[in-house]
């Protein structure tokens, strides 16, 4: 589904702040994979989603999508494949716009826009059951400026529009991080729910060694550029905090070290 | 004191056609587009040219128009394509149209008495000209600000939104921001063109020096226009900026009036348009213990 082969991402290169942030990575996602992947701070996590994701263009290598070479690919070209939800509930969604017309937005990606109307009544009907599918009681306020949604009913948002269209891959990137204890876990929730439910292969970011250990099918570690670990099965089943970081400290020669983590 | 007003009226009804241009760059896309002093000059510079070499008046505000796009075309691509900074894209625009338009018109200025202009065709019906521009200008205003309400309720105009409020949201959601962009700046440089067109024939000369200072004019209507008019939705927004035109213009006539000299009238101007972009800092200042209107999810 995902076949990342050998890519290399070097930010600033040539000057004294050059930085070697994948370094040579190699990873295959296959359909229907729920991986969450956990590293230090500045592995490189962000980067590779990011890389996936077309934000940067990479040095070297080649990304499969689907069997289909995206790596010279721009962004918007991808994200028809693709679903992603952001750290920063911020950044996923247009705050001047009604949740409607986000969710419209999303309805159409990957699909050409024409003049025909942003949005229409089927639809509303449409992303009104949705939206009641959370439980948020968004449902009711669709015309509402996202702008005025609290940071996790935001979140609960961009995941709608990240698999309003099927995507062949979400990119979840630390989206829980920016919430509190309990709404992290609701919209964590919800995650596992949508992707379960859409079979959808998955890539999550976390910070939280627990979260990394619970979900998914598969857990990956990054440190410096590097995967280092890749436990599945049975065996990821079996993971406890302290085994994945006696694992983390025999890979990688370090203790782990994650300021997030650790307080978590 | 009737007479001046009517004459406010006229005039900022010419110059809301610029400042839905000004609100699509500044307020729509988030990019302050200072090439618009160049095709304001340009619209009213086309015009004029064509006018005087026989051109059937609508026509040459057609081209004004037209010519108005070109500019904002060349604004885009140098801002998305070859990567320079918004505000410098649009003053290097700018800077070159200023030499465009006097090779346009052959010399600084240039005189439409006595020439057929579209207002002469509404004079025809038995009007006076200054009733005739008011007339025609709600006519041109109407229309465009009933296309422009059709226009970002598409699915393109749903795109350009997006894409100033969050670029990163709308490239996730697979929207060619660049495209998008480019879209948005042609579209108010040629209502920018389109209206210095108008002014143009209503004042009966172009001049080269015509747009100086007018993104400034442009900026103090759109937030006259929100502050005194509203901004509860997009129809509303787009009246709004019509009124706030037409009250830029009478709050000019009546301090010319008052006794202050023209020549201040741009110092005038750029302070208005100063403190009312400010008042969000001062009120900010004086409420410092607002509570957010955020909730819990
Ligand atoms: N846009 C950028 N420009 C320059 N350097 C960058 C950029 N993005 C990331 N880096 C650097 O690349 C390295 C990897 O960063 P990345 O954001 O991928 O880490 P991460 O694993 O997501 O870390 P965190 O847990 O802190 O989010 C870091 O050293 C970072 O400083
Ligand atoms: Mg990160």
């Amino acid at each position: 589904m995902l076949k990342v082969q050998a890519i290399s991402k070097r930010f600033n290169p040539g000057t004294i702040n050059e930085k070697m942030a994948l370094d040579r990575v190699d990873l295959t996602l296959d359909e229907g994979d729920f991986v969450t992947l956990i590293g230090g701070n500045g592995a490189g996590k962000s980067t590779l989603l990011n890389c996936v994701a077309g934000v940067y263009g990479i040095d070297e290598g080649t990304i499969f999508i689907d069997g289909k070479d995206v790596t010279r690919l721009s962004e918007f070209k991808r994200a028809g494949m693709i679903g992603r939800v952001f750290q920063d509930p911020m950044m996923g969604t247009a705050s001047d716009m009604g949740i409607e017309e986000n969710l419209a937005l999303a309805y159409r990606r990957g699909q050409f826009r024409s003049l025909r109307w942003g949005i229409t009544h089927d639809e509303r009907n449409h992303y009104r059951e949705l939206l009641s599918s959370l439980g948020l009681g968004l449902e009711n306020r669709l015309s509402n400026k996202v702008g005025l949604l609290s940071g996790g009913q935001r979140q609960a948002l961009t995941l709608l529009m990240a698999t309003l269209i099927r995507p062949r891959i979400l990119l979840l990137d630390e989206h829980t991080a920016a919430l509190d204890p309990k709404t992290a876990d609701k919209v964590l929730e919800l995650s596992d729910q949508f992707i379960e439910e859409g079979k959808l292969t998955t890539l999550m970011v976390t910070h939280n060694m627990r979260h990394a250990i619970k979900h998914g099918n598969r857990l990956i570690m990054m440190h410096e550029g590097h995967i280092i670990l890749d436990i599945r099965g049975e065996e990821k089943q079996q993971l406890t905090v302290e085994n994945l970081m006696e694992r983390f400290g025999k890979a990688s020669g370090e203790e782990f070290a994650n300021d997030r983590a650790l307080l978590s | 004191m009737g007479q001046i007003m009517l004459g406010a009226v006229s005039l900022g009804l010419l110059w809301a056609v610029m400042t839905i241009g000004v609100y699509i760059t500044y307020r729509i896309l988030n990019i302050a587009d200072l090439s618009v002093e160049g095709s304001i000059a340009m619209g009213a510079a086309l015009a004029a040219h064509n006018i005087v070499g026989g051109m059937n008046p609508f026509l040459a505000t057609g081209v004004a128009f037209f010519g108005g796009m070109v500019a904002g075309l060349i604004t885009g691509i140098l801002h998305t394509r070859l990567k320079i900074p918004a505000l410098l894209s649009g003053i290097l625009t700018m800077i070159a149209l200023y030499s465009v338009n006097l090779r346009i018109m052959g010399k600084a200025n240039l005189s439409l008495l006595r020439m057929d202009t579209v207002y002469s065709t509404v004079e025809q019906l038995g009007m006076v000209k200054n009733h005739a521009v008011i007339v025609l200008g709600l006519f041109v205003v109407l229309i465009l600000v009933g296309i422009l309400y059709w226009f970002f309720g598409t699915e393109i105009g749903c795109a350009i939104r997006a894409t100033g409020n969050n670029p990163q949201m709308a490239r996730a959601q697979g929207i060619n921001t660049d495209n998008m962009i480019i879209l948005g700046l042609i579209i108010s440089n040629g209502m920018v063109a389109l209206s210095g067109a108008l002014i143009a024939q209503s004042q009966s000369f172009a001049d080269v020096q015509m747009g100086i200072g007018s993104i400034v004019i442009g900026l103090a209507s759109v937030i006259i226009g929100e502050v005194l008019f509203g901004k509860r939705n997009f129809f509303n927004r787009l009246l709004s900026l019509v009124l706030g035109a037409i009250t830029y213009r009478m709050i000019i006539a009546l301090v010319l009036r008052m006794g202050m000299p023209a020549n201040d009238l741009k110092l005038f101007t750029a302070m208005t348009v100063a403190v009312a972009l400010s008042l969000p800092v001062f009120r900010s200042f004086l409420k410092p213990l607002k509570k957010s209107g955020k909730e819990v999810i």
